[in-house]
């Protein structure tokens, strides 16, 4: 396979003055991740800083009332709310060892910001996020807390003022300040070596819930393993170390925005075709002219046109499936496992929730392994639309 | 020797600089940019670049950004670029280059691209998102209808890699005066001189510096150094401060 593939998919589709950062990363990852220094300080911070390993959950009330067994890996009791702080740390210490002073993110939901924002401040660095100027607005919770953790937070204004807009300027940033500053990539997406870069740091999530699963069930595997799927990190975090064990499926939920036919969604592995944007070759939203489509889901941390490579060839090869679910069906999610079980998912992780609610007769009996990638404090604002 | 090449040497061997204009397609609107494009081949223009509107476009700063996104809510396309240029083809004296983004060339279909490229009289293509290390499939469709792909270069662009795009390289060579985006900068920085002399030595093409350029006195200090100047945002500040094409090529004659 061509190096920074996955299949047909992946690549380094960026501006050639953005190479030389990325073959300095590239090296970075070669010498410096496997050193000895950097995984006994990363492992440390995962346990100390982030509360690793976090907690396997069997949902007692939602088994009962779905038929099926519905177990949550629980990425929301992470430090921060969400699987986000294993990517940050971990890109953080790598920028902190390979000299760097500042720790340059986009985000969406803003988990990925706060997170950033959390590692720059534990390894004294500075926190610079881009994030649309719709989403500042949609997560002001977010925002708060990466102004009082000392973050620089631009908002962009241009585009469609989301999640993909931010990622163009800060690309733009950090053409320009690249020496002193490490691009921290908030999902297993854009150009080679990003989607494995962050891969690696996620994997953790999939290591830890499959040997936690078996020591519950006898060595039994699950039958399904759910995760919903914007760029993909927490599902590639969560599908990695299943990917070898044929017996488990692998379930991505794409959102699908209101649902309605044509409406605009975050689906591009469903709904998309092949193309290149943000540095890679991947499934995207875009007209027959290539142009890319605004994308939107009432989660803003899946509002995204596009989506990482690695799951684009997943599907390609069979090995894990992908699907939808619509705003309602994860508005549903979000209050039956906060009433049921006293646990508020995130709007994203909703998502992923649903698919198990809305399937639950066809997995009927099954074990059902969910990966609540976050926690839904920062989206309490929208109670008030709901309830 | 690809016609941007030689349209370059014109103006070289006259001791002048080959001036290197950008517009994107269909700016300020369908018929001006055609009246446009005229008027910058009628005061001497080497090469002509035209911009494939983008939604996406990282490499570019704000103002061929909104450019090029009024020009996409306009409805240009690719195919409004082919059929316009087909029915001017042998019109302009300046060679012509179309610049934009991997994606929209990708759905066209690169075969089909660079026929129609060879159709409409287009010499040379910039993707801005096309590194070395993926250009070989762009270069296999365009090649062969005699279009080059012009490499792009910077500050940061060790000598090694220089070799790589050197290697085969036709057309010119594009080097990027700042580490940014495009029309972002007033003073250009004094270590260009340095990296475009080593690019000088590299290349067997001409070196066209670009980004940020706006007069003719900033070129001054690059004397022998470089061959062309590209300028875009300053053309269509110009352009859009009501100011003809014209009067803007005017201190470069
Ligand atoms: C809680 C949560 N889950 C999921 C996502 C989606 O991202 P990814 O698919 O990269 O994990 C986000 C993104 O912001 C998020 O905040």
């Amino acid at each position: 396979m061509k190096k920074g593939y996955f299949g047909d998919f992946g690549g380094q589709f960026i501006p050639e003055l953005l190479m030389p950062p990325l073959i300095e990363l590239e090296e970075a990852m070669q010498t410096i991740l496997p050193s000895e220094e950097f995984q006994t300080r990363f492992i440390q911070m995962l346990k100390e800083n982030v509360g690793r390993p976090s907690a396997l959950t069997y949902c007692r009330h939602m088994s009962e009332d779905l038929g099926l067994d519905l177990w949550l890996k629980r990425e929301d009791l992470n430090h921060s709310g969400a699987h986000k702080i294993n990517n940050t740390l971990g890109q953080g210490l790598l920028a902190k060892m390979m000299g760097k002073e500042v720790l340059l993110a986009e985000t969406g939901a803003g988990m990925h910001g706060v997170a950033t924002t959390v590692a720059a401040a534990m390894l004294d660095m500075k926190a610079v996020i881009y994030m649309g100027a719709e989403d500042v607005v949609r997560q002001a919770p977010n925002v708060n807390r990466m102004r009082l953790m000392g973050a620089e937070i631009v908002a962009v204004e241009s585009g469609t003022r989301t999640l993909k807009d931010a990622i163009n300027e800060a690309m733009r940033r950090w053409l320009a300040d690249q020496e002193n500053t490490h691009y921290c990539f908030g999902t297993a997406a854009g150009p080679h070596p990003f989607p494995e870069l962050v891969r690696e740091f996620q994997q953790v999530i999939s290591k830890e819930a499959r040997q936690q699963f078996m020591d519950r069930t006898d060595g039994a595997l699950p039958d399904v393993v759910v995760a919903c799927v914007g760029g993909g990190s927490n599902a590639i975090g969560m599908f990695h170390h299943f990917v070898p064990d044929a017996s488990v499926k692998l379930i991505g939920v794409e959102a699908a925005g209101t649902g309605e036919p044509g409406c605009d969604n975050s689906a591009p592995l469903n709904l998309g075709s092949s193309g290149v944007l943000h540095g890679m070759k991947t499934k995207l939203l875009q007209t027959d002219a290539g142009q890319i489509m605004p994308s939107h889901s009432v989660a803003p941390g899946l509002d995204y046109p596009g989506v990482g490579p690695e799951h684009a060839h997943l599907q390609d090869i069979g090995r894990a499936q992908y699907v939808t679910i619509n705003d309602n069906q994860a508005l549903n999610a979000f209050v039956t496992l906060s009433r049921r079980e006293g646990i508020i998912p995130a709007l994203e992780s909703s998502h992923a929730v649903a698919y198990a609610i809305e399937n639950k007769d066809a997995l009927k009996g099954q074990s059902v392994l969910v990966n609540l990638s976050g926690r839904g404090d920062k989206d309490l604002g929208i109670l008030d639309r709901i309830l | 020797m690809n016609h941007m090449h030689m349209k370059i040497n014109d103006a070289t061997q006259h001791g002048k600089v080959g001036l290197i204009p950008f517009l994107p397609a269909g700016f300020p609107n369908r018929e001006q940019f055609w009246k446009e494009l005229e008027a910058l081949d009628k005061a001497g223009a080497a090469v002509i670049e035209i911009g494939m509107p983008f939604s996406d476009p990282v490499a570019d700063g704000p103002v061929v950004e909104k450019a090029s996104l009024r020009s996409l809510a306009d409805g240009i396309d690719l195919n409004w670029i082919f059929t316009e240029l087909k029915a001017r083809k042998g019109q302009f004296n300046a060679a012509l280059l179309l610049m934009g983004y991997l994606n929209p060339v990708y759905q066209y279909g690169l075969e089909a691209f660079g026929a129609d490229c060879e159709a409409a009289g287009i010499s040379g293509l910039i993707l801005a998102d096309i590194p070395h290390e993926e250009s070989q499939f762009v270069k296999d469709a365009i090649e062969p209808h005699g279009v080059a792909l012009v490499p792009l270069i910077g500050l940061n662009t060790s000598r090694e890699r220089m070799q790589l795009y050197a290697e085969n390289a036709s057309g010119f060579c594009y080097f990027v005066s700042v580490l940014g985006t495009t029309g972002q900068q007033k003073a250009l920085p004094d270590r260009i001189k340095e990296k475009l002399a080593e690019a000088k030595a590299v290349f067997d093409i001409p070196i066209a510096l670009g980004f940020g350029i706006e007069n003719p006195a900033q070129l001054a200090r690059f004397d022998g150094l470089m061959d062309a100047a590209v300028f875009g945002s300053a053309l269509i500040s110009h352009i859009e401060s009501g100011k003809s094409s014209a009067e803007f090529m005017q201190p470069w004659a």
